[in-house]
């Protein structure tokens, strides 16, 4: 058994670009965790969007042995969290499993919105925090700027920053001291007492099955156990226990209170395993569980329709195989008229979304069509009862309905000045009430309200694209108000078209409709005959254009050396064809759908 | 279509690849001439003519086409050499086709081409304006033109025409201007070709650079209306999307092979050709950049590059594809006796829409139907 004073549990908090995987990697190359040649870039970030996307989605964490300079050698335990504000509540569990936090900021960046939030995470859970002023090396490095705005927006001492570069290496042997001498040891805990560990994340491993990262509190953890979760009520017996050094998973024979380990225990779906329950002894079980648990709520939906119908039991396979490792993530059979069988799907937020439907695409190879994003609305009805709506389609006759509630946020921006016109102006467009504008320097922060079916569209573009990319932005959601909403229905060649239906405010309907009806003109390709899209409200047409018919599709010359190059194209045709959707007489690509909904208005 | 059935006919096509100056729409294998040693690649096609002899079997030829590139740059010589070894591995029918491309300017060699055997010349006038010909990379003006053609008309059975529309900022007044000094020349066959930007051609490079656009669409549906409406009132109706005949025997007996679905020998760099044997219908391309053809001859007697069966979608696919061309049509039974069939639906669906009309299981393409020919060859074919 370690003793608990050798111990440092810790994670680094930082917006994505501003290095933190960088810093990770350099600090488990330093502590010898990994040889020269082993180190692939980002080692913690096993999936391949992942890399790609340099975020993180699943919590990691990793074990290292340090000798400082005290002689002594010490246990670190770094834990990587996800750093997207759809993963929040994933963020604040692996939090509370740490007791300190670097808070890696780049000197030539400045503090931005998503730090904000998970660094306000960090001083909610106590942690003792040590900013580390990343990229100093950089000409653009502005070090006494940047501490100054820690100081003014986060409101911690910045005076002995750490000043760094994880691509160079420089002062990152300081990053390690600090780690060691200002971040305190894991609190007292009782190793006789029961057994009481907070269940950090899951995941499913194809050889291992479910793997669970806990956070031993109280008691100890032993192979062979039989445990219970607190929540959830399930019971396992533990097959394997250890901890986690890079590249590998390493027995143990227990885990006793401040350590940070594994286990498995033939547990088939990680949504058996609930982020934040607490893990006691079955037969010895604790009486009280850790605070914080949450159930997590998927807050966008959307439907999923394979492009090849055919392909819908392969989609059902693949959504079972991605809920294996993504309890957050939901699925329920859904018939549309024009789609056919799909998924309706509930994502913790747009990032999730997007990379739920990336995975299916990229690791199950299905070709899919997405329906328009829809938010959870609240629909009071005049018979007194509550409906719970994620579909559009599924909306009751309006006459029926007294009042329709929608999600809302609370928005923070951060932006250089010169953009800041054109956020406000987007927010105020989006419905967004003000709630806070200041100043650190050339840098603005701006709060505002705004309906998430707002957001869910297409916001983060636009922000990016107004700001050039240089505006950060996160959100928490408020709660559920009351709204003049509406169903607005898509027709092509009058037939309704389900998957582009959606609610939206009353005073943006006709935009939005204009908007799509454009949209649409341009991404359905011209056919045989011409076609009229139309957006509606109700009954009542609000916006209208038409797709002439096509007149000409003919190759001018065809003669024997042709005669290939034609049936190729014969045959890219009909490959086309089959990602198209067929409404009444119409074909829409499946693109059209997507593109449909990246609007781009204004 | 198992087995080869020799009413779809079989002809040889020879590539001569060399070109006087490359054309900046032509997207074909073709090289510029200079002053190449051209005895080697006659001799290789000669060789491969034997080659596919073997494969073939014993079969007549319905015709032969020089097409290229220039095979009016060969010598009267040349030409005669080829058509004497088609007539001695395969004999040719009584009356067979022999046509030969020409370009303006080799009008000098006319009359030796005729002497070798030629009865049919295709005349690359491409516009009747010198502007026009000059934006096409044309060498010849329009009385080169002319007085070629009048030549050609002195030397030949059968002579043919062709001329590229919908040039950019062409106006139907233009084309119609145009097109009925055309019909007025006296030619047997008109072959009248909507530009097409390829890929692989100078104006592909051009457009995309926005040096100029192409004619939008509907424009260019417009010159093909009036090119339908202007050559039959001058008694050059249409036997097939882009050709003109004034009377069945002028029409090309070569390309309706091509598009009866039929068989061809092809030699010369990169040429693609069919064969039927047994129940196997092979596609095949000949080695492409001329110095391969050469090797590939030398070292196999054939100039065979690639070679892919094609199975009965493919086979029907094509048979779809290519029949749709002409104004007869096909016959569907082509397309069940390989096992598959057409779409029922659409072809009901475009009957009522005009757009083609199914007499007694031959499916063939109304006028209006002809401007959709590939859409409505991707819409019913399996």
């Amino acid at each position: 058994m370690t003793p608990r004073n050798k111990i440092r549990n810790f994670s680094i908090i930082a917006h994505i670009d501003h290095g933190k995987s960088t810093l990770a990697d350099r600090i488990i190359q330093m502590t010898g965790g990994l040889a020269e040649r082993e180190m692939t870039e980002q080692v913690l970030d096993t999936m391949d969007i992942e890399k790609e996307r340099g975020i993180t989605i699943k919590a990691q964490t990793v074990r290292l042995d340090y000798k400082a300079k005290d002689g002594e050698t010490y246990i670190l335990n770094l834990m990587d969290t996800p750093g997207h504000v759809d993963f929040a509540y994933e963020v604040s569990r692996c939090l509370a499993a740490c007791e300190g936090s670097l808070l890696v900021v780049d000197s030539s960046q400045g503090v931005e919105a998503q730090t904000l939030a998970n660094v306000y995470k960090a001083i909610d859970a106590n942690h003792e925090i040590v900013p580390v002023l990343n990229k100093v090396d950089l000409p653009a490095a502005e070090v006494g700027r940047v501490k100054q705005q820690i100081e003014d927006v986060i409101g911690i001492d910045a005076s002995d920053a750490l000043e760094i570069s994880a691509k160079t290496g420089l002062g990152v042997d300081t990053v390690l001291e600090a780690i060691v001498n200002r971040l305190p040891p894991p609190k007292t805990g009782d190793v006789n007492a029961p057994l009481k560990a907070l269940l950090v994340d899951a995941y499913y491993d194809t050889y291992l099955g479910v793997v669970v990262i806990v956070r031993i509190v109280d008691g100890t953890l032993k192979k062979r156990q039989a445990i219970q979760m607190m929540k959830t009520g399930a019971h396992f017996v533990l097959d394997r226990v250890g901890v986690f050094q890079p590249g590998k998973l390493i027995d143990v024979d227990e885990l006793s209170p401040g350590e940070v380990g594994f286990f498995t225990a033939s547990i088939k779906t990680v949504a058996d395993c609930s982020v934040g329950d607490t893990i006691t002894d079955e037969r010895k079980p604790a009486t009280e569980a850790l605070p914080g648990f949450r159930e997590v709520q998927p807050v966008v939906f959307c439907g999923l329709f394979p492009v090849d119908a055919a392909k819908f039991d392969d989609l059902r396979a693949a959504m079972g195989k991605l809920r294996l490792n993504d309890a957050s993530f939901s699925y329920e059979m859904e018939t549309s008229a024009a789609l056919g069988f799909g998924f309706r799907c509930g994502f913790l937020g747009l990032l999730h979304l997007e990379i739920i439907q990336e995975r299916l695409s990229r690791e199950f190879d299905l070709d899919l069509i997405a329906t328009a994003p829809s938010v959870v609305y609240g629909l009071h009805m005049r018979d007194g009862s509550l409906i719970e709506l994620h579909n559009p389609a599924d909306m009751p006759d309006v006459m029926a309905i007294l009042s329709i509630e929608e999600p809302w946020i609370e928005a923070t921006i951060f932006t250089p000045d010169e953009y800041l016109g054109g956020i406000l102006k987007l927010c105020q467009d989006r419905r967004g009430i003000q709630t806070e504008l200041s100043y650190v320097g050339a840098r603005a922060m701006v709060k505002y309200e705004l309906p998430l079916n707002e957001v869910v569209f297409d916001f983060y573009d636009r922000l990016k694209s107004i700001s050039k990319g240089y505006a950060s932005f996160d959100y928490n959601q408020i709660g559920r108000r009351e709204g003049d909403l509406v169903k607005l229905q898509i027709l092509v060649n009058d037939e309704p078209v389900d998957a582009l239906s959606m609610l939206t405010h009353r005073g943006r309907a006709e935009q939005r409709g204009r908007a799509m009806c454009e949209k649409l003109k341009d991404l359905i390709p011209r056919q045989m005959f011409k076609i009229p899209i139309q957006a509606a409200i109700g009954g009542k047409v609000i916006a209208r254009e038409t797709i002439s018919a096509l007149r000409k599709d003919v190759t001018a010359k065809c003669y024997g050396g042709d005669a290939s190059r034609k049936r190729k194209l014969l045959d890219k045709q009909k490959e086309g064809k089959k990602r198209m959707r067929q409404f009444g007489k119409v074909e829409i690509p499946q693109e059209a759908f997507v593109a449909a909904l990246k609007m781009d208005e204004d | 279509m198992s087995g080869f059935d020799s009413q779809r006919g079989f002809g040889v096509y020879v590539h001569w690849p060399y070109c006087a100056r490359v054309c900046p729409y032509c997207d074909f294998n073709v090289y510029a001439a200079k002053a190449r040693d051209t005895a080697p690649l006659l001799d290789a096609i000669l060789n491969d003519l034997e080659g596919w002899r073997a494969r073939t079997g014993e079969r007549r030829a319905d015709a032969i086409f020089l097409g290229g590139g220039t095979p009016s740059l060969m010598s009267g010589a040349q030409v005669a050499n080829v058509i004497a070894k088609v007539g001695e591995l395969w004999g040719l029918k009584p009356g067979a086709e022999i046509t030969l491309e020409a370009n303006p300017d080799d009008a000098a060699r006319f009359a030796d081409f005729g002497a070798a055997g030629v009865n049919r010349l295709s005349l690359g006038l491409q516009s009747l304006d010198d502007a026009r010909l000059k934006f096409l990379g044309r060498t010849h003006d329009a009385a080169g033109a002319l007085a070629a053609l009048q030549e050609a008309r002195s030397k030949f059975r059968s002579v043919s025409i062709d001329l590229i529309y919908a040039l950019p900022n062409q106006t139907a007044a233009d084309w119609r201007n145009e097109l009925s000094r055309a019909v007025r020349l006296g030619a047997d066959h008109l072959s009248l070709y909507e530009l097409s930007i390829e890929p692989g051609a100078a104006f592909f490079q051009a457009v995309k650079r926005k040096n100029w656009s192409p004619l939008e669409d509907e424009r260019a549906a417009d010159l093909y209306e009036i090119t339908q409406e202007l050559a039959d009132a001058a008694g050059y109706p249409a036997y097939e999307i882009s050709n003109h005949a004034r009377a069945p025997e002028h029409q090309s007996a070569h390309n309706r092979i091509y598009w009866s679905s039929g068989d061809w020998a092809a030699v010369g760099p990169g040429a693609h050709g069919r064969l039927t044997t047994g129940s196997e219908r092979l596609a095949i391309v000949a080695a492409e950049k001329p110095g391969e053809y050469l090797r590939q001859v030398a070292a196999n007697g054939l100039g065979w590059a690639s070679v892919d069966a094609l199975d009965p979608l493919a086979q029907a696919r094509e048979r779809v594809s290519m029949g749709l061309r002409v104004i007869e049509g096909f016959a569907a039974s082509d397309i069940t006796e390989l096992g598959l069939s057409l779409d029922a639906a659409r072809l009901t669906d475009f009957a009522a829409a005009g757009l083609l009309t199914d007499v007694k299981g031959r499916i063939a393409l109304t006028r209006s139907g002809r401007l959709m020919a590939d859409r409505i060859a991707a819409e019913i074919s399996p």
